[in-house]
């Protein structure tokens, strides 16, 4: 009861102070020139005192890159964006040698964390949840601030379980072997012109590995920060799942307000093994930009896993709600037999954010399956397009793929756009596609303001009902947030 | 001559005086065919609207421009599944009077008996009176800048308002390896009503590349039905164009069987209020072809409604393509958009993409489209061969009942029932 008076008061605070995480932490940086060349990607491969595979690695990514052109198929637009005119690492100074352990992480840090409601405290958990209710919800969580990994807990427990879960610039240093087979396997360096800048001049990131059989003992969750001005921020994720074994990873993010864009470019590669599972959440919540569309971040994200072993499953849930502009498409290569992939989105778009967004689904292997569920909102001046592809090679014998894409739009200056696209080469291969397009229902509207609802919260209401199949695929801790976003991204849409 | 998009290139400036009509339009055109070349070409860069259909082997034939005919046109008609009703006939791209029947003499000076002259509608040639009408963007469709380029014959039809001309045949025969590319005008007055009945058949490896726009005023009704039939060495390109005033309505159904490679790309606009669109097409396609079926429906109207029903019974090696989309503008409120596209694979070999898309600027609407690929359901095979009915049989049955739903739109039972019988017609082919 308590609990449900504070979630409605915290939803409350939420919804009347419009992007709350759009605080700057003034914290003593160390920042490397503006600009983009081999120098700078040898400096930042020397900062992270990386082997010389890796150097060579970042270098080939660079020559891929400067070869490519920024894609223009994606409905976005934006001003052309001055490679030059970016930090590509900025890093908190450090004290001494690095924190050791959290009690050495600069208070100032550690306090905005805090007020982001990111638990770096061991023991803690995340807001919303009662912690006497729920036994063991415990989240260790990698703390990504521009561009360093500052915090990582609960590294012993995991370590105990044979679970590897670091910043990726240790696993570099700590695991090169394990590193070096699989970084680049699912999204080449010359993948696409983003995942290629990113290899040339990733920073940071969160590895995941576990081992045979291991059922990771808690979920695992990364928060990214953006705070210095003019920085981009390139993240790399690598997750692996040996045979067997079992994650659930989520992803969180946040930036300053500010006037001008910001450029955020991640790769997030993930492999799983015979029978092996990975659940990926986001909860993107970038900073979107102003009313008039000033400022926000650029999202152009690349992430893909590939189930490379019998009876894989990957899934993908994900809340859109930040950015000025998302361009994001997380895919699954389904390559073992039996294989799973799993795309749950719900994207929301304000303002004049715009979303380009969906998934790939590659069925390579006899028997796999796929579902892909979206549910995009478009409101005030906003563009909202789902882009897929569903490809069922001539191998994928009694493949299946079910795709359901719903559009709701509230407003008559917003778009919603619908861009699928299904291959199939399988006569035995199943596909279906259904996509639909409309506004909140007048009698849903009626129905709720007739018992008293605010039309705010009756909106909300039917918007949270709207994405309900999504939500729940969403762990608890993230449901929560994400329907607290929900209503905050649609705060002024009505009336 | 060079083969691909310089050939025709060189064949624009060599005959450039000759070509009736507006100079500059046609110069404009040939600018952006330089541009953009043939989509799947070598040069210019990958178009989306292209992106499953590459006109490389077009690009790499060669077509005689003065080669004698080497079939006749006559024997080519009289196989045609010619339906009771005025005709007008083109051969190789240029009208045909003698060919041509039942139209009134004041039109069609020489033509056969004018055994229903009527003032239902008239006919004009393009290469008298040449109307490039105002619908096309051939700074957008490379293969409509072509048509715009050399464009020399094609009809010009007219029901004015209040008429009803009841059933035109429209058939185009190729009868030497060389390429056309008639442009047609139809103009339906207010409330006028029309059935348009397009065949195109011949024998060679000829191209031909048609673009047709379609005028359909406030309250008028235009039927229109194709029988794609081409020689199997054929390309079959074919581009309409249709405007929708308030309350009229634009029914169309398109059956692509024939060709080597078939692209039929449909642009409806739904611009008066009340206006509706019903884009229904299938392809049957066996061997290596290729078979293309692209529309875009814009409603940029308040109040419209649009239809699509799209089947793909695919065998063999064929591949087939299916993109739509539905376009919702601005203020087009009260929008209601459906489309329907769906792919049988019969062989393992065949191979089907698809890419329905919406795209939506106004919230008052209701728009879903669906899409489904896959085998005959083995269900259904069961049942229907242990109650003892044989395996080919069963499949034609089940093939069949899939088509019938895209059939079952023609309203017109004369039109539909012979309609049927192309149907058949192929399926006897195949099971053969």
């Amino acid at each position: 009861m308590a609990a449900d008076t504070e979630t409605l008061d915290t939803v409350q605070s939420v919804t009347q102070s419009g992007y709350k995480w759009g605080f700057e932490t003034d914290i003593e940086m160390d920042i490397a020139p503006k600009g983009l060349n081999e120098d700078i990607i040898r400096l930042i491969s020397s900062r992270k005192q990386e082997p010389e595979w890796m150097l060579a690695w970042r270098l080939k990514a660079f020559a891929a890159w400067q070869a490519m052109q920024e894609p223009q198929w994606a409905r976005v637009e934006h001003p052309p964006i001055d490679y030059q005119e970016l930090h590509y690492y900025a890093a908190p100074k450090k004290k001494s040698d690095g924190p050791k352990s959290l009690d050495e992480v600069d208070p100032a840090l550690l306090a905005m964390y805090e007020k982001l409601g990111i638990p770096l405290k061991e023991r803690a958990i995340l807001a919303g949840v009662d912690p006497d209710s729920v036994e063991n919800r415990q989240v260790a969580v990698d703390a990504v601030f521009d561009s360093v990994s500052v915090a990582t807990t609960f590294q012993e427990t995991l370590r105990k379980a044979g679970v590897i879960f670091c910043p990726i610039s240790e696993a570099i240093r700590e695991y090169p072997d394990l590193v070096q087979q699989y970084l680049g396997t699912v999204v080449p360096v010359g993948d696409n012109f983003f995942a290629a800048l990113n290899s040339a001049v990733f920073t940071d990131g969160s590895f995941v590995f576990i081992p045979r059989g291991v059922r990771c003992p808690m979920e695992l969750s990364t928060y990214f920060r953006i705070n210095t001005r003019n920085t981009g921020q390139f993240e790399r994720t690598l997750i692996i799942a040996e045979e067997r074994s079992y994650v659930s990873y989520l992803e969180g993010c946040t930036a300053p307000q500010r006037d001008e864009n910001q450029l955020h470019a991640a790769v997030v590669e993930l492999v799983a093994m015979d029978d092996a599972q990975i659940k990926y959440s986001t909860v993107q919540n970038w900073y979107p930009g102003d009313a008039e569309g000033k400022g926000g971040i650029y999202n152009f994200v690349t992430k893909r896993g590939a189930c490379r072993g019998a009876r894989s499953k990957i899934s993908w849930t994900q809340v859109e709600t930040g950015s000025a502009i998302t361009w994001k498409y997380p895919s699954c290569v389904l390559q073992g037999e039996d294989s799973v992939g799993e795309f749950y989105s719900v994207a929301v778009t304000n303002s004049h954010q715009q979303a380009d967004t969906g998934t790939k689904m590659i069925h390579v292997g006899r028997g796999s399956r796929s579902t892909i569920v979206s549910k995009g909102i478009s409101a005030g001046k906003s563009n909202n397009t789902y882009r897929g592809l569903v490809r069922m090679l001539p191998g994928a014998a009694n493949a299946r793929n079910y795709t359901q894409c719903d559009s709701l739009l509230i407003g008559d200056q917003c778009g919603a756009h619908t861009v699928p696209y299904i291959e199939s080469r399988n006569p035995t291969a199943k596909v279906e596609h259904e996509a639909t397009t409309s506004k909140i229902a007048e009698d849903q509207l009626f129905y709720c303001r007739q018992r008293g609802l605010s039309e705010e919260d009756a909106v909300g209401l039917i918007v949270n009902g709207f994405c309900k199949d999504v939500l729940k695929e969403l762990p608890m801790e993230f449901a929560v947030e994400a329907q607290k976003l929900l209503a905050v991204s649609l705060e002024g849409s009505v009336g | 001559m060079s083969t691909g998009a310089a050939g025709f290139l060189e064949r624009y400036d060599s005959v450039l005086n000759a070509l009736p009509g507006d100079s500059a339009l046609r110069a404009a055109a040939a600018d952006a065919f330089r541009t953009v070349g043939l989509p799947g070409g070598t040069r210019g860069r990958p178009i989306e609207a292209w992106k499953y259909t590459s006109l490389r082997a077009l690009a790499e034939t060669k077509f005689h421009r003065d080669a004698a005919p080497r079939h006749e046109a006559e024997t080519i008609l009289a196989n045609l599944p010619l339906l009771d009703a005025p005709r007008i006939v083109f051969v190789d791209g240029v009208l045909r009077a003698d060919l041509s029947v039942m139209l009134a003499p004041s039109v069609m000076p020489g033509a056969g008996p004018a055994s229903t002259p009527s003032s239902a509608f008239s006919v004009a040639r393009f290469a008298d009176q040449a109307d490039f009408g105002t619908l096309t963007w051939p700074d957008r469709e490379p293969m409509v800048a072509l048509n715009t380029m050399l464009a020399e014959d094609g009809a010009i039809l007219h029901v004015p308002a209040g008429h009803d001309a009841g059933i035109v045949q429209l058939i185009s025969i190729a009868t030497s390896d060389a390429d056309f590319h008639p442009r047609h005008t139809i103009r339906l007055g207010e409330n006028a009503r029309l059935a348009l009945v397009e065949i195109a058949a011949g024998q060679g490896a000829y191209l031909l590349n048609t673009v047709a726009e379609i005028h359909v005023a406030d309250g008028a009704a235009l039927t229109h039905v194709r029988l794609q039939n081409e020689a199997a060495m054929a390309f079959h390109v074919s581009t309409t164009y249709a405007d929708v005033q308030a309350g009229g309505t634009y029914d169309s159904f398109t059956l692509n069987i024939g060709a080597r490679l078939c692209r039929t790309e449909v642009h409806a606009q739904l611009s008066g209020a009340g206006a509706a669109a019903h884009l229904n097409a299938a392809q049957l396609l066996v061997g290596s072809q290729h078979g293309d079926f692209t529309s875009v429906v814009s409603h940029t109207a308040p109040n419209c409604q649009s239809r699509q029903t799209v089947k793909n019974v695919l065998a063999g090696r064929s591949r087939g393509v299916f993109q739509g989309r539905i376009e919702v503008a601005r203020g087009a409120q009260k929008t209601d958009g459906y489309q329907m596209n769906q792919a049988l694979l019969l062989s393992p070999h065949a191979e089907i993409d698809t890419k329905p898309e919406l795209e939506i600027f106004a919230d008052d609407v209701k728009c879903s489209h669906g899409a489904t690929v896959g085998e005959l359901d083995a269900d259904q095979m069961f049942y229907l061969r242990s109650r003892g009915v044989p395996e080919a049989e069963a499949r034609a049955i089940l093939v069949r009942a899939f088509l019938t739903e895209a059939l079952d739109a023609v309203t017109d039972e004369t039109i539909r029932a012979w309609l049927e019988n192309a149907v058949a017609g192929w399926w006897e082919k195949l099971a053969a």
